[in-house]
């Protein structure tokens, strides 16, 4: 093979992988295009603040939205970032400040293949743990089963972002008489904040986008509940369940505010994930 | 040494007794490790209730019976057997990922080895925010946009040419739906790229400096660097990362059961309609209504924890092969 071969296939090479690059992200491009526009018409006041009702309303042309559903959507998944916050935290605590632990291996592999499992199995484990005790479908087995799928990641994350703070930090708390709780609450902590932070909106992100937990635990409603504790003991409905209902439902009207479902789900999952992001370089780039 | 700094020896006559370092730090440790314990009684309960809740439907059809069964009937028979759904999930999975290997390397290797860093930087965020768009979000657009397109672009022409020329063709092709096989698969491999290329490009920048270097001086071109000095040491990496991709795949839930049609019985076709295991359980759980029918969908997720067992402590076993440390969440 000669030089000159070698340098056009040099050449072919880089256009062929710049050429699947754009390939691969063109689809992204479309879909957030075709949710924006298909959407945007059905974004109007009453989106915000009236329930779905029967179809027939829709149908009709009366007024109807999802405010229900938005609400819903906020109870759920702060609740499960509630549940799922500490306990994550704390897991990551015990494999980052405790290394020789001889619980960690375990740990950390029974944390990675929980972080493995499709959402659509903690779902089902969030049914058999609370809807069947319970007897009826709720908002709170919806947090639960939403914090199953954000607890490892959290746990996850918050390893990563304690692991980055230098042993010396520590040492210094240490030699200066800190017990060793103080020197992690008082000095880690504040100091991985940030990092922190990103890895609960990592797995905010993630969580939020789930809909099949939620199928089989906050079950869904076209209606708001009407006593405040119907929220976390009654079917709570929630965006992502819901747009999956509109969208295979057979009315043209639902599809559209189907489409306007999932402007408000993408900004959400969207904003979540770039304020995390920028956090994490931010943080990175500043330790460096 | 200068004369004691008042503020220290404050703070040391204000130093606690020893019962509250002992006490606290007994405390913090008991408390961390019981977080930590209910995140293992978590995973380990997760296959437990999976089991006990399936367990009906696993002792009636028998542990492989159950999975060799081809019969799936709620309604009359009450007969329950899942290989069509396992074959729907292997099938797609296999599909999706062969399928979107290539392109997730080849942005893998553009991001780690030509891009300039800010480019890199836009590019790494794209990628990953592919992975961040929900499942649902993809599949409405799948409904209403994508499926009725490739029906019209590619499924009704080839169908109406098989159909004209090679009759013999059409049980392969199955109805020109839109919804169905491939237009599942062709959407799942879009949503596994982000996976695969997040880890392999991963891997690809751990590789040495030394190791591109020696290539050049050898006085090869950039293409032939990466092809002789940069894959090959990259390559388990990389092939954790298409495990692991797999493994998502296998997961997916809700954009495949919005477009791969739902139906119970083999055989598949290449247009026709099909189902996967998560696809099945979303479909039917809310409105089973017999007590082995539940069963029967709850041992289908207790088989597919299995799955995704298996795929991803091998993931990890490649993984702790290349010796890369630190958690990475994706």
């Amino acid at each position: 093979m000669n030089l000159k071969r070698r340098h056009w296939r040099d050449r072919l090479m880089l256009g062929v992988l710049s050429a699947a690059t754009v390939l691969v992200l063109i689809p992204l491009f479309i879909v957030i295009v075709y949710v924006v526009v298909q959407g945007i018409g059905a974004l109007n006041g009453d989106f915000f603040t009236k329930e779905l009702g029967s179809p027939a309303r829709a149908q009709m042309g009366q007024e109807t939205g999802l405010v229900h559903t938005i609400l819903g959507t906020m109870v759920v998944d702060l609740l499960a970032l509630l549940l799922a916050v500490p306990l994550g935290i704390g897991a990551g605590i015990m494999l980052s400040e405790y290394p020789d632990h001889r619980l960690n291996p375990l740990l950390r592999l029974l944390n990675d293949t929980l972080n493995g499992m499709p959402a659509i199995l903690k779902g089902l484990l969030a049914f058999a743990l609370i809807v069947k005790p319970m007897g009826t479908f709720s908002g709170f087995a919806g947090a639960v089963a939403l914090a199953f799928v954000m607890l490892p990641i959290i746990a996850r994350t918050t390893e990563s972002a304690l692991m980055i703070i230098p042993w010396s930090i520590r040492e210094a708390g240490l030699a200066l008489g800190l017990p060793r709780w103080r020197v992690v609450l008082s000095t880690i902590i504040p100091t991985a904040r940030v990092g922190l932070m990103t890895g609960i909106l990592i797995a905010f992100a993630r969580a939020a986008g789930e809909a099949a937990p939620l199928l089989f635990t906050s079950f869904g409603n076209n209606y708001l509940p009407s006593h405040w504790s119907g929220w976390l003991l009654g079917p709570v409905d929630t965006l992502p369940q819901r747009l999956y209902s509109l969208a295979i439902s057979p009315y043209k009207q639902w599809h559209e505010m189907g489409w306007a479902a999932g402007i408000i789900l993408l900004s959400m999952v969207i904003v979540a994930f770039v304020i995390g992001r920028l956090a994490w370089s931010g943080s990175r780039v500043a330790k460096r | 040494m200068p004369a004691a700094n008042p503020a220290i020896s404050a703070a040391v006559r204000r130093i606690p007794p020893p019962i509250y370092r002992w006490l606290g730090d007994r405390i913090f440790l008991a408390g961390v490790v019981l977080f930590g314990l209910s995140v293992m009684a978590l995973a380990v309960s997760l296959a437990l209730v999976l089991y006990r809740e399936g367990a009906a439907a696993i002792t009636t059809f028998g542990f492989f019976g159950f999975l060799k069964g081809t019969t799936w009937d709620p309604a009359l028979r009450l007969e329950f057997g899942a290989l069509p759904f396992l074959i729907g999930t292997l099938v797609t999975s296999i599909a999706a990922l062969a399928l979107s290997f290539p392109p997730a390397i080849a942005v893998a290797i553009f991001s780690a080895e030509y891009a300039p860093r800010w480019l890199a930087h836009i590019i790494d965020g794209l990628v990953d925010l592919i992975a961040a768009v929900p499942s649902v979000v993809v599949g409405i657009w799948g409904i209403f946009v994508f499926a009725p397109w490739m029906r019209e672009t590619f499924y009704m022409p080839a169908y109406l040419w098989a159909a004209d020329r090679h009759p013999d063709l059409l049980p392969l092709l199955g109805s020109p739906i839109g919804y169905g096989m491939t237009t599942a698969v062709i959407v799942l491999a879009l949503m596994i790229i982000p996976f695969t290329a997040a880890l392999s490009r991963d891997a690809i920048r751990l590789v040495p400096k030394e190791q591109r270097e020696a290539a050049l001086a050898l006085g090869a071109t950039r293409w032939e660097v990466i092809r002789m000095a940069v894959l090959p040491y990259a390559r388990s990496g990389i092939i954790a990362g298409a495990i692991l991709s797999f493994g998502r795949a296998i997961g997916e839930t809700m954009a495949v059961a919005m477009l791969i049609g739902n139906k119970n019985t083999l055989p598949f076709n290449l247009f026709g309609a099909a189902a996967t295991m998560p696809s099945v359980i979303v479909n039917e759980f809310r409105e089973a209504v017999e007590n082995l029918h539940l069963s029967s969908l709850m041992a289908i997720g207790f088989y597919l924890f299995l799955i995704s067992l298996l795929v991803n402590l091998f993931a990890a076993y490649l993984q702790r092969k290349m010796a890369v440390s630190g958690g990475r969440a994706v």
